[in-house]
């Protein structure tokens, strides 16, 4: 099978969770690949042992103001703007930003990982279309899915409790380990949610609370969510990278921003990958296949610039993220948020529709709408807490009181965004980044499905979080959802950035097929979220994985996966399904 | 002059030092100066900082990429005209600001009354904004960084700060102490 006239089997765009299990997948098959990273290496040694690099610390300056994950915003800035009418852009600087680094958006999450259920990929057929966007089932189905999810939980490592969440789906197994500790702040806000009749559960973790995989137990250090792990405890994309390293068919790049991808004389398969190094020389690099895998900002924005795979002119388009809802309860004791991983418990209720949210959704007109999880969290830093008050008096007052972080805890939901044709991501005619290329642009308004959604489960989460004994509480989306178009800027500040490139079986209203190759070029294949037709309410990081294990199986010619469904209504809890 | 503002901005209260005593100015000289160094003081080290067992490395910066090096010295230096720094244009440097700033808060600014102090500060938005962010940064975060002098700013506000390798232990996790 090697080709000795190319450099390698497979070319992987970016080293996040969606490259990373594309190398590990493809890899184990017996191919060679390259990794072409556009950031920085901070995560693991690229040789034997492929041991941590100690460049990770609990340390918010570097984290939280310096951009050490990257990008940072004067090198790579990206803008945003509502629609048209706002001219080429409202704002440049940091739009949406995911880590720019070896990892990608694995290395700073806190890594909850959920699945989704059988209606998000059906959510056409089951829900039904709602005016103004273009809601679609997916290609594939949950009992497709069911035994890749597996795989992937085994793959990266993730902590949870089977049968405790009663919305989900079948599983063939349970989780390879218990959940971790729960945070003090969540064990109040989930038995107030459970007295008052909802159904949170530990949150799927891919952090270890076990020793996994040759990788410790977390020690619960609290610098979770937006730092990295620094003892190595968490699985995603540590775990797919390693392994690839390991076969010796894996050869990483770090620092290598990929300008172009070339095709053949034909114009319908890839040739090439023209990329830049950090001194600024010029590479081409060839490969049977090429793997897309930048996520659903930058992966568009490459294709956009290479001019290929847009016979659709969808490349870019449905640009979805999740609204996030925070519902904030301030407490009149402390809650030590910074303990644990920043979030320990979710519930599902609020993506049910039941006879009362419809109800709600015909008084605004709508058929119906679906929010997302809910994040039981706290934490928060005290630079940031610091920030968020006024200089003088006022701050000393509230850093030693502390109620926006020590006597804070937070619901956040990720709610549903719908798929919307003029939501996209382009190329600014304008700004530049570092490599003299154009940036990305956001043009992202938001449908009322998410306005009235936010507006009808608020007052229910404040609800919950007063039942847990907070004297106040406040509630604020991104991205804002007033109905004064005036009011409503400002770019979303959410990580979950879906549908770019969306799957499909029509190559007319669609960029890849259900196997996630593109239809206008038969050899690469994106495997990031950019292929989500939908955004559901669920954390899109396990689907990811679960997705592209599924794709780079089908390329190498392995066998697909199967699973049993449990003839009993509840699978059994515990370690059963572990490699 | 600098710790005369950082009062101002971060006052001292009861157990809460002011932004003086953490060190804010300190910590601004260090990172206008963080190209005198070498690695330059921008990223600390890692993983430990010893302070919750473990050796100590976050005194042992990391270096910079030449990219990363463009973005701080633009940051710090502003972009001073050098094509390479202006892709998207000029960028005002913070050694600047900080020049201009002091300039403009005037040279009684000591001398005058601490209302006085402020409203002169609430004039030069551009200075009182920066130089806030900046101690709020010295004021909590890391000491390697040149502020919050042997965890001082930690202690006033009851954040333990940065605890690898030590960790909590799940009961610390899940109790109410």
């Amino acid at each position: 099978m090697p080709d000795p006239s190319r450099d390698c089997d497979a070319l992987i765009i970016g080293t996040g969770p969606a490259g990373a299990t594309a190398a590990d997948v493809l890899t184990g098959a017996g191919w060679s690949v390259i990794m072409l990273e556009k950031g920085r290496n901070h995560l693991l040694a690229l040789d034997e042992p492929f041991a941590p690099l100690g460049h990770v610390s609990n340390d918010e300056i570097k984290f939280f103001r310096r951009h050490f994950l990257g990008p940072d915003p004067f090198l790579e800035p990206r803008t945003y703007r509502r629609d048209e009418a706002d001219g080429d852009h409202l704002f440049a600087g940091e739009v949406n930003n995911l880590p720019s680094t070896v990892g990608g958006g694995g290395f700073h999450a806190d890594g909850k990982l959920p699945r989704f259920r059988a209606v998000d990929f059906k959510a056409r057929s089951e829900l039904g279309p709602i005016e103004g966007s273009d809601i679609v089932d997916w290609p594939v189905d949950y009992d497709e899915m069911e035994p890749y999810y597996a795989h992937a939980e085994n793959l990266v490592g993730v902590a949870g409790l089977a049968g405790a969440n009663p919305f989900a789906e079948w599983r063939s197994g349970g989780y390879p380990m218990p959940p971790g500790a729960d945070m003090y702040g969540s064990v109040l806000t989930t038995e107030a949610a459970q007295r008052l009749g909802y159904n949170p559960y530990p949150a799927p973790t891919g952090v270890n609370s076990v020793p996994y995989d040759g990788r410790p137990a977390c020690n619960n250090c609290g610098f979770c969510g937006f730092f990295g792990c620094p003892i190595d405890a968490k699985g995603d994309p540590v775990a797919p990278l390693r392994n690839a390293l390991r076969t010796g068919r894996c050869e990483i790049r770090p620092e290598s921003f990929v300008e172009r991808v070339l095709l053949d004389p034909a114009g319908h398969a890839a040739r090439s990958v023209r990329y830049r190094d950090i001194d600024g020389n010029a590479h081409e690099l060839t490969a049977r296949v090429v793997i897309v895998a930048c996520g659903a900002w930058e992966t568009p924005r490459l294709l956009l610039r290479s001019e290929i795979a847009n016979s659709s002119g969808l490349v870019g388009r449905y640009l979805m993220y999740h609204f996030q809802t925070y519902v904030i309860g301030s407490f009149p004791f402390r809650l030590h948020g910074h303990r644990g991983r920043s979030v320990t418990h979710l519930h599902d209720d609020h993506l049910i529709v039941d006879d009362e949210s419809r109800a709600y959704a015909k008084d605004h007109g709508l058929p119906y709408f679906r929010a997302g999880i809910v994040e039981h969290g706290g934490g928060g830093h005290p630079i940031i807490e610091g920030m968020y008050s006024e200089p003088g008096l006022t701050h000393t007052r509230r850093m030693l009181e502390s109620p926006m972080r020590d006597r804070l805890w937070a619901f956040t939901v990720q709610g549903e965004d719908l798929p919307q044709v003029t939501n996209r991501v382009d190329l600014d005619p304008r700004v530049r980044d570092v490599h003299g290329l154009p940036v990305g642009r956001a043009t992202y308004d938001v449908h009322a499905h998410e306005v009235v959604a936010s507006r009808f489960y608020a007052p229910k989460l404040a609800e919950i979080m007063r039942e847990a004994g907070a004297q106040t509480t406040m509630s604020i989306t991104s991205p804002r959802l007033e109905a004064d178009r005036a009011a409503r800027v400002g770019a979303s500040i959410s990580r979950h950035i879906m549908g770019t490139c969306r799957m499909g079986d029509d190559p007319r209203r669609s960029v890849v097929d259900r196997w996630q190759r593109f239809h206008d070029v038969e050899n690469m294949l994106c495997t990031d979220s950019s292929v989500f037709p939908t955004s559901t309410g669920y954390g899109p990081t396990l689907t990811i994985v679960a997705l592209a294990i599924r794709a780079c199986r089908e390329l190498a010619g392995l066998a697909p996966l199967r699973s049993e469904r449990p003839t009993t209504a509840s699978p059994a809890a515990g370690t059963d399904n572990r490699p | 002059m600098l710790e005369v503002v950082a009062d101002r901005l971060i006052p001292p209260l009861d157990a809460h030092p002011g932004g003086a005593a953490l060190g804010a100015a300190d910590y601004v000289d260090r990172l206008l100066g963080a190209f005198t160094f070498d690695p330059p003081l921008i990223f600390a080290g890692g993983p430990f900082s010893g302070r919750a067992g473990g050796d100590a490395s976050f005194g042992q910066f990391l270096a910079l990429s030449r990219h990363e090096e463009l973005a701080w010295r633009t940051r710090i230096e502003g972009s001073a005209g050098l094509p390479e720094r202006e892709f998207n244009g000029p960028t005002r440097g913070w050694q600047q600001i900080y020049r201009h700033g002091v300039a403009a808060l005037g040279a009684d600014f000591l001398d005058v009354e601490s209302d006085e102090q402020d409203r002169r500060l609430h004039d030069t938005p551009e200075i009182r904004t920066l130089f806030y962010t900046h101690a709020c940064e010295a004021a909590y975060g890391a000491p390697e960084y040149g502020g919050n002098p042997d965890g001082a700013g930690w202690v006033a506000i009851q954040f333990p700060g940065d605890s690898q390798p030590r960790g909590y232990t799940d009961d610390e996790v899940r109790g109410r102490a």
